[in-house]
């Protein structure tokens, strides 16, 4: 019996030391992950029920926090910019993304130079495209109303027009992210069986019928994650804004993202910040598990 | 998983046959006259962004504007680098990325073999964990992050713009992925070699995994390169200035400087570029599974 009790011993340790080796491949990412977001956001979550500037004592406020964003204006107004913008660019994104994979879904001459121009856009930094906005967009020697002129076409202010602002960032920024959902639709686009098409054509569909009745049914769990997630970024967007506008004209490109950045890092407002960017957080999660739902009852699954 | 196997396109050739020669050729020729405009669009930020950094200064701010120089000149260039910090903003970068790099392909390969191969408790709960961390957004952790780092010290250091790319849930899941797609055969048959499983891990899969390894660097490098807004909040001193964070300044500073300022994009936009045209395929097995992952 003894001997059996040491082998069983001897083998429990074993396994301890074997289970101890395999937490050693996945500890050290672990912790970055981890420590590094489940810990901030908790940490957020505390400060978001606090007033503190990051220097005096910091004071409990309960809930005030999540009050006070009822009543803020700014708020309300960035708010409304985000959700135009994101009305702009959600909608846009996908058809761009859904048409550009279609053209270039085929085998011809040249498609791997338009295939080169329309991705290489995407590895322009908000840095760089933000430079390159306020220079083609330059009211009075920018190239897009050079071209207005040319054409006899009215000068515009772009940038420096409070209802034209949000419109260049969202051209903008959809030349920098088209790569982004051409090519997932484009990975869709040669998953669909060519069969499919192949049948709706003899049968005597047109086209157009073809790809309403038999494409666009086989991609739409692409186009319902492809809609999420641009969604997800578009609510969030701050580079741009702050690489062209900084805000302006006029406050009239502020989004929540940027003013969560200055009510934080400007007005050192910790508290109020993490309480906003709480509920940027309760948006972003309403959005995904709507989307999701109504996908769902639409017999769509994309997840 | 898709796109590590190369999808046979042949299936869609035979329908393109099936359609009458001529009209096919019609065809493209309208699909050409659709496709170039839209390609030159695309094209044209990039090349007003090297023609105006080869301006001279004094044909740039003119009216009425010309839409080609009439003459190329390296001014721009040589005010940027008399005038700007450019090649030591590029040296942090390129030191930021590539601790980024390095950093994610060994503990985001580790971390995915894990899951992906090994039993342990915990394992199931550990990855779940992990999972969940993608939906948290970013502005969330901002503010406390940004406390932590001035707690331990390291803010107005690069340690600051490296410490976030050490390694990332999107690293860990796409390794995982890729590990359960091997047949576990041949990590068998070297432990019954008597190899461990770290030598099983460095000898045998790590070599089959370059593809994915690939990709994780090309995400990594890509992120890190271009990340703007967390250098901006964490780095105020312009000895850790990352390229993007300098040529974000300089902007501001000298507004209508164009060719200087394009000099600077075209310095900061002309190692991805060159790497995008060298390793396209890459890049776009990157950007699809960066989608597929929902």
């Amino acid at each position: 019996m003894a001997a059996v009790d040491t082998r069983q011993a001897e083998r429990d340790t074993a396994r301890r030391r074997t289970h101890l080796g395999s937490w050693g491949f996945v500890a050290p990412a672990m912790v970055v992950v981890l420590g590094l977001s489940v810990f901030p956001a908790v940490w957020a979550f505390v400060l978001s029920l606090q007033e503190w500037n990051g220097f005096s004592d910091a004071v409990p406020v309960g809930l005030d926090n999540y009050r006070a964003m009822i009543d803020d204006v700014d708020l309300g107004a960035a708010v409304v910019h985000t959700v135009v913008y994101t009305a702009l660019f959600v909608p846009l994104s996908v058809f761009l993304g859904l048409g550009l994979a279609i053209a270039l879904n085929r085998k011809v001459v040249l498609v791997g130079i338009y295939r080169t121009l329309i991705f290489l856009p995407f590895v322009a930094s908000a840095a760089a495209t933000g430079i390159l906005t306020t220079y083609l967009f330059n009211p009075q020697f920018g190239l897009v109303n050079n071209l207005l002129r040319v054409l006899g076409m009215p000068q515009q202010g772009w940038l420096e027009n409070p209802s034209q602002a949000m419109v260049v960032i969202t051209i903008m920024s959809l030349w920098s992210q088209a790569a982004f959902t051409t090519v997932i639709y484009l990975a869709a686009l040669q998953d669909v069986p060519a069969e499919l098409v192949e049948a709706a054509r003899i049968d005597g569909a047109n086209r157009w019928q073809a790809f309403w009745h038999v494409t666009f049914p086989q991609v739409a769990p692409v186009t319902v994650f492809v809609t999420i997630w641009q969604t997800i970024g578009a609510i969030q967007l701050f580079d741009l804004v702050y690489t062209t506008t900084r805000g302006g004209p006029l406050g009239s490109t502020k989004t929540i993202v940027y003013y969560l950045w200055s009510k934080a890092f400007k007005d050192l407002e910790f508290g109020y910040a993490s309480a906003v960017a709480y509920g940027l957080f309760a948006v972003t999660l309403l959005i995904t598990i709507a989307v999701t739902l109504f996908s769902r009852r639409s017999k769509v699954s994309a997840f | 998983m898709t796109l590590l196997s190369s999808k046979p396109q042949a299936a869609s050739v035979p329908a393109v046959d099936a359609i009458p020669r001529r009209r096919r050729r019609h065809g493209h020729g309208w699909w050409h006259l659709l496709m170039a405009p839209v390609a030159i669009i695309f094209a044209t930020p990039f090349i007003q962004m090297f023609l105006t950094s080869l301006t001279p200064a004094s044909q740039i701010n003119t009216f009425p504007p010309r839409f080609f120089p009439s003459e190329l000149t390296l001014e721009g260039y040589a005010k940027l680098f008399r005038e700007s910090d450019i090649l030591h903003w590029m040296g942090n970068t390129i030191l930021v990325s590539s601790v980024a790099i390095v950093s994610h392909l060994v503990l985001c390969s580790l971390a995915g073999y894990g899951f992906a191969r090994l039993k342990f408790p915990g394992r199931t709960f550990g990855f779940f964990a992990i999972v969940a961390t993608i939906m948290i957004p970013t502005q969330l952790l901002m503010v406390p992050t940004y406390v932590l780092f001035s707690r331990i010290g390291i803010i107005d250091t690069l340690a600051a713009a490296m410490v976030p790319w050490l390694a990332s849930a999107f690293g860990i899941f796409l390794m995982r992925q890729f590990f359960l797609s091997l047949p576990a055969e041949l990590e068998e048959a070297a432990v019954l070699d008597g190899c461990s499983r770290l030598q099983v891990f460095w000898k045998v899969v790590l070599p089959l995994a370059r593809p994915a390894l690939a990709t994780l660097a090309i995400f990594t490098l890509l992120g890190s390169w271009n990340d703007l807004v967390w250098p901006l909040i964490a780095i105020n001193d312009p000895s850790a200035f990352t390229l993007q964070l300098g040529i974000t300044n300089f902007q501001g500073a000298r507004r209508t400087d164009w060719s200087l300022l394009m000099a600077g994009n075209v310095v900061s936009t002309l190692p991805l570029i060159l790497f995008f045209l060298f390793a396209q395929k890459q890049f776009i097995a990157t950007m699809t599974f960066s989608g597929i992952k929902g």
